[in-house]
């Protein structure tokens, strides 16, 4: 939007606010910067900064400021006016701002020369100017001497340096009326015409001016200076006048002005009668007051019809007034059903198409479908007890079965889909996580779903949705089947799932698409045609797959090992740790680990695109990233404060050496006689051109024929005991939004607590870089010493290393974080690894591998190359002759 | 400032004619180009800086004093595809990004070489073709500090480096790059306006010192698909933070691959009364590190742009080879270049977003 007046809020200027002057010489720069927030909340389109006091180094409190507001993006989207009469605080805000500001202000004052010097830097700063109408010998009075000042200075500045004369805003002075002295009586009417003048004569010239000046007779009055506000800005704005700094509490609506005190108002600020600013005075009186209008609570939407509310409610996910509503809607309905079909319905549509037309955003779906599942349950006991008398005549659009496949507990995203899909009138049978094929089929054809939707998020589930598939196949299953989950693609879907299974099999991304493709699926005209279209299209990309599907330069294990990373260990020592076996920590401070959270993936896991903080300020989807990111911080005070979560830590580390290249071998002591635990890793085998080496984690650990003494270390952290427990609750009282909430915070803290013990690692319980000083963000980019990947991740991609890792820490026992049949971690908000502290140890991906090293690899560990390939199977560069299905 | 300077002028009046009849192609990345080179720590070090005592490997811009025939080989290469301008291999010779390698006080006497070395490639092209002249854009870089963020997130007041001594130092490397013979100057791959704002200062004190103006490019990179700058800015603020430079153009590099970038370099298209550049990356990284997207790929993209009537400038950033220029300058050949539009003045500020007055 384009506005056509703006209101300059002076709430950050010490001059114009005793609060905020005291806040800044106090020091208090936190609560100085909500003000500025505050301000730009409630619609500020710039913001005025003043520094201006004689106590205050104001160049130092000009400069503070700005980086300071630099940094909050909510507040830094708007323009700053640099607000100052001294040059040197201008100039020191000027170097802050990466914005195009506004200075104010520059004059004529102190001569020519000064004026053409001060506004050719601004132009090289790139900034607007204001320009006081102001002459060598003072302030300009008349219309006649503010206009002709203000000529002067754009003549000189746009004939002489060039200045842009858009970038000029002219403050041809306000000055109070109603003194009491006969020349100032005319002020209000002078600075109206010199407005005018300007505007028409000094092209694409703007007019400025400070407002509260006009009242100034009437301090303590607010109910006059109010109406006098109002009443200039009436007159003043369509003569031209474009911004003015307000205080915008202290604006009467011009309409709301009693018609007495706006005659008597005018008659002041026109000049039209000798006694105007008497009979002023003598009704001022009877105005006193602070002539505040309380502020309410914006309840307008109350009003409507029930339907509106209704409505109103669910696109605004407001659940205050939502039982109410309902039972008020079900009184004047024949049948409880008909709120249902009828309002409730028709709010979910418009949410519904508000999101899929991209106005409305994950999390705001989420609180609406909150507030329909509190008005459903208020319904439910009556239509069951209408059920009971009649037949039930429900009209869904369909049921579908969800369910985390076997050996994964990860369900944040498959929630995430099932209430979207609730949202879309189809009804969901969550089966939870962990849920064995078997179990899939059964309560798919006990409770006649229409369709199967299968999620996952570690690899090996990618294989457990095969198996189902192929089950389903077995079975005769006819049933549509929908793939989701991170680490499930189209091509995976097509290459791997597609051939198990000859029903309609759809690959969906994400939430906003699984409701298109659920419903075109089960479309009763159209349905076998779009499965068609999806099993042609996945054809083609396993025939295109095929073709492409051996990468050509590939080197064998023997020329990969060659390539090793190459370490100098002659002149290194390893540091040995402080400790060598197992310790545990438990109940972690969560406060500590709520402050090294990393939000980015957070707002992944909301579907919302972007890099936290910009994201919050971002066009499109800053506004939902705000108010999900605000609900976290409530909660996330909750959660610590209310001890919800108790996080729990086991690590060690132990003597190691690698052997024969690629293995690890952990000793029991330093005697390093005794084998305890062999950790297998596996080598990048693709073709190097260039000097970079084909990695394996073992090539950052001595190898043992060199007689070095290094070692390896290995964590699990959680935070998730208690998460699960709080999601239940949530989920039971029909919060689907708080109980998804509650466990991607859960996630967050177990990455924030990983991400923390690892720095004490290397700071005190290893101790090898016992000086590092990072603050979040390095942390964050991982810019220390060390490296600390996790079995299932690209640089170590076998999750059967999990289980090695486990019965070395002794896991289970000391902290209660158990492994499925397929090494997922339960509870879910569990994070482990591998700690490597050799300065050259970096993360990489193994990426593709050869046979050669899959079948050399199963030898060392012991197990069959079917086993293994099934494993690895998304790191194979061959098709295995067995298939596992 | 109407003064005219040496030859460089001269050949930036050329600039400017050539800019009015056609799209102009720019070279592509010196930086990949270097690094196939493999050259280990003994090449960057070279006799003259055999006993450093910092490592050196990576210190792209040392090249041209102990390597300028690899340097002077690849600006070659990229003329010989077919750019009408090339940037000097200066992207990091601050003295901010020196500083790094303990080498602050040589980046005087590497911009002046990196500006030699592009002036001596583009004279002898221009002689070959006397009617198509090329041009020498000296590189001014983003440095590695930021101006409008902190690095410390307990402190975020706090700043790594002042606007004044970023001034200063773009102010020393403008003098040097115009000593050794630019033609124009390129303020590239700006992820903080800030530290743009205080190279086009600099840049402007510069031509009070030598008594003329080059003309002056301008192009950001923004790292999110979203359309900001990495200190926040939509590219619309951006160009409302930067236009008091004049520049002959501004536009878009680095970022992603030019697919991404189309519809940011329409907007500034839209909004902004010069030329139009984009120099993008050859697409995305893929999981080594690499960029692979084809030259005829990125001809095809930036070729979209240039139908579309988008841009007045296009080139290649990281990844892209004398192959991609090639392909780029056959695919624009005959295009007609972006028709400036006419943008009604008006009061246009910008925080992170731009701000509007109407009139």
């Amino acid at each position: 939007m384009i506005p056509t007046f703006i209101n300059i809020g002076e709430r950050t200027n010490v001059t114009g606010s005793a609060k905020f002057r005291k806040l800044i010489e106090a020091q208090d720069y936190e609560a100085a910067i909500d003000v500025a927030r505050a301000q730009v909340e409630n619609g500020a389109q710039i913001i005025d900064v003043n520094m201006d006091e004689g106590m205050l180094d104001s160049e130092a409190a000009m400069t503070r400021f700005l980086n300071l507001i630099a940094s909050e993006p909510d507040i830094a989207r708007v323009p700053v006016m640099i607000d100052s009469s001294k040059w040197s605080v201008i100039e020191a805000g000027l170097k802050c701002v990466q914005g195009k500001a506004i200075v104010n202000s520059i004059s004529l004052k102190e001569g020519e020369a000064p004026f053409l010097s001060q506004a050719k830097k601004i132009m090289r700063y790139g900034a607007a100017a204001v320009v006081m109408a102001f002459n060598e010998q003072g302030q300009a009075a008349t219309a006649e001497e503010k206009f002709s000042f203000c000529k002067r200075s754009y003549d000189l500045l746009v004939g002489e340096i060039g200045f842009p004369p858009e970038d000029i805003i002219f403050d041809p002075n306000i000055f109070a009326v109603a003194t009491g002295i006969d020349e100032h009586n005319d002020y209000a009417v002078a600075f109206i015409d010199a407005v005018r003048r300007i505007k028409g004569e000094l092209p694409h010239a703007r007019v400025s001016g400070g407002l509260s000046n006009i009242s100034f007779s009437f301090r303590g009055n607010n109910a006059v200076r109010e109406a006098m506000h109002s009443a200039f800005l009436y007159r003043a704005i369509p003569a031209g006048l474009d911004m003015a700094i307000v205080n915008a509490g202290q604006l009467a609506i011009y309409e709301d002005i009693p018609g007495e005190l706006l005659e008597r108002v005018e008659d002041v600020l026109l000049n039209r009668r000798d006694d105007a600013t008497d009979r002023l005075l003598e009704i001022a009186d009877k105005y006193r007051g602070d002539g505040a209008v309380a502020k309410q609570k914006n309840l307008v939407w109350r009003d409507g019809d029930v339907a509106a509310r209704i409505e109103y409610a669910l696109i605004n996910g407001i659940n205050e007034f939502i039982v109410a509503d309902t039972e008020e809607a079900r009184l004047s309905v024949e049948r409880p059903l008909h709120v249902i079909e009828g309002p409730l319905m028709d709010g979910m549509n418009t949410v519904g198409e508000l999101f899929g037309a991209g106005k409305m955003f994950l999390p705001q779906v989420v609180k609406s479908a909150r507030v329909m599942k509190q008005a459903v349950a208020h319904l439910t006991p009556f239509m069951d007890a209408e059920k009971q008398a009649a037949g039930d005549q429900s009209r869904s659009a369909g049921k579908i079965l969800m369910a985390t496949v076997k050996g994964d507990v990860h369900d944040i995203g498959k929630n995430i889909v099932g209430v979207v899909l609730q949202c879309n009138n189809f009804e969901i049978i969550d089966l939870g996580v962990m849920v064995p094929a078997a179990q899939i089929l059964e309560q798919a054809r006990a409770q006649g779903a229409d369709m199967i939707g299968l999620s996952g998020l570690i690899t090996p589930s990618l294989d457990e949705m095969c198996m189902v598939a192929a089950e389903m196949q077995r079975g005769g299953m006819d049933l549509p089947l929908l793939i989701g989950g991170a680490t499930t693609s189209k091509i995976h879907t097509a290459v791997k799932i597609a051939p198990n299974y000859d029903g309609p099999i759809a690959y969906v991304t994400d939430a906003s698409k699984a409701v298109g493709v659920a419903g075109r699926l089960l479309s009763q005209d159209s349905g076998e045609t779009f499965a068609r279209e999806l099993r042609g299209e996945y054809d083609g990309l396993r025939v295109s797959h095929a073709a492409s599907r051996r990468e050509a330069n590939f080197a064998n294990l023997a020329q990969a090992r060659a390539n090793k990373a190459t370490i100098e260990w002659s002149g290194y020592a390893p540091p040995k740790p402080s400790f060598l076996g197992v310790r545990t920590l438990e109940g972690y401070n969560l406060e500590e680990l709520a402050g090294a959270i990393d939000w980015t993936p957070f707002f992944r896991s909301w579907d919302l695109a972007g890099r936290y903080p910009n994201i919050l300020t971002d066009n499109k989807v800053g506004e939902a990233a705000t108010s999900v990111f605000k609900d976290a911080q409530v909660m996330l005070e909750k959660i610590i404060a209310e001890k919800w979560l108790r996080p729990k830590a086991v690590f060690g580390f132990w003597p190691a050496n690698t052997v024969d290249d690629d293995d690890i071998q952990l000793y029991a002591d330093e005697g390093r006689t005794e084998t305890l635990s062999v950790i297998h890793t596996l080598r990048q085998q693709m073709m190097r051109t260039n000097t970079r080496a084909n990695y394996a984690l073992a090539d950052f650990i001595a190898p043992q024929e060199l007689g070095t003494s290094d070692y390896l270390g290995g964590f699990v952290v959680s935070a998730g005991e208690g998460a699960d427990e709080a999601a239940a609750e949530f989920e039971a009282a029909g919060n689907d939004y708080d109980a998804i909430m509650v466990k991607a915070l859960a996630d967050r803290l177990a990455e924030a607590f990983a991400e923390r013990l690892h720095q004490r690692v290397r700071t005190e319980f290893w101790g090898y870089a016992p000086d590092e000083q990072l603050n979040n963000d390095a942390l964050i980019s991982e810019s220390y010493c060390g490296i600390r990947p996790a079995p299932g991740y690209p640089a170590c991609p076998d999750h059967t290393e999990k289980g090695t890792l486990f019965s070395l820490l002794n896991v289970t026992d000391r902290i209660g974080v158990k492994l499925t049949e397929n090494y997922a971690m339960w509870p879910a908000a569990t994070v482990s690894g591998f700690y490597f502290a050799h300065p050259q140890a970096r993360y990489f991906g193994v990426g593709k591998i050869e046979r050669d090293q899959v079948e050399d690899y199963a030898r060392r560990k012991g197990l069959d190359l079917s086993e293994v390939e099934r494993w690895l199977a998304p790191n194979l560069n061959y098709t295995p002759l067995a298939t596992t299905v | 400032m109407t003064k005219q300077g040496p030859q460089n002028t001269e050949r930036s009046a050329r600039l400017t004619e050539a800019l009015a009849s056609r799209i102009l192609v720019l070279d592509g990345a010196m930086g990949t180009m270097i690094q196939s080179f493999n050259l280990g720590e003994a090449d960057f070090r070279g006799e003259r800086f055999a006993d450093w005592p910092q490592d050196l490997k990576g210190n792209n811009d040392l090249l041209s004093l102990v390597r300028p025939d690899i340097i002077g080989d690849i600006h070659r290469q990229f003329l010989a595809a077919g750019a009408d301008v090339i940037g000097t291999n200066s992207f990091n010779a601050t003295q901010t990004s020196q500083a790094d390698y303990g080498m602050a006080d040589f980046a005087d006497e590497i911009n002046l070489a990196a500006a030699r070395i592009a002036r001596q490639a583009a004279d002898a092209q221009t002689q070959k073709t006397p009617e198509r002249p090329r041009f020498v854009a000296g590189a001014i870089g983003p440095t590695n500090k930021t101006t409008s963020l902190s690095p410390d997130v307990n402190d975020p007041g706090m700043r790594a480096i002042t606007f004044d001594q970023l001034r200063d130092d773009y102010r020393q490397a403008a003098r040097q790059l115009i000593e050794g013979g630019a033609d124009l100057l390129l303020i590239e791959t700006i992820f903080d306006t800030l530290n743009a704002k205080a190279a086009i200062y600099a840049v402007s004190e510069c031509f009070d010192d030598i008594g003329y103006e080059l003309p002056v490019m301008i192009s950001g990179t923004i790292t999110d698909l979203a359309g900001r700058t990495l200190s926040g800015q939509t590219v619309a603020a951006f160009w409302n933070s930067v236009r008091h430079a004049r520049p002959i153009s501004v536009g878009l590099n680095c970022s992603f691959g030019g697919r991404h970038l189309q519809p940011h370099v329409a907007e500034l298209a839209r909004i902004a009364d010069t030329a139009v550049s984009c120099y993008p990356n050859a697409g995305l990284p893929n999981e080594f590190g690499e960029y692979d997207e084809a030259p005829l790929d990125t001809a095809a993209v930036l070729g979209e742009l240039a139908t579309d009537g988008m841009v007045n400038i296009v080139g290649g950033c990281c990844g892209t080879t004398p192959d991609h220029i090639r392909a780029l300058a056959e695919r624009v050949k005959g295009v007609t270049p972006r028709i400036l539009p006419e943008i009604k003045p008006a009061l246009r500020l910008s925080g992170l977003e731009p701000f509007e007055l109407a009139s």
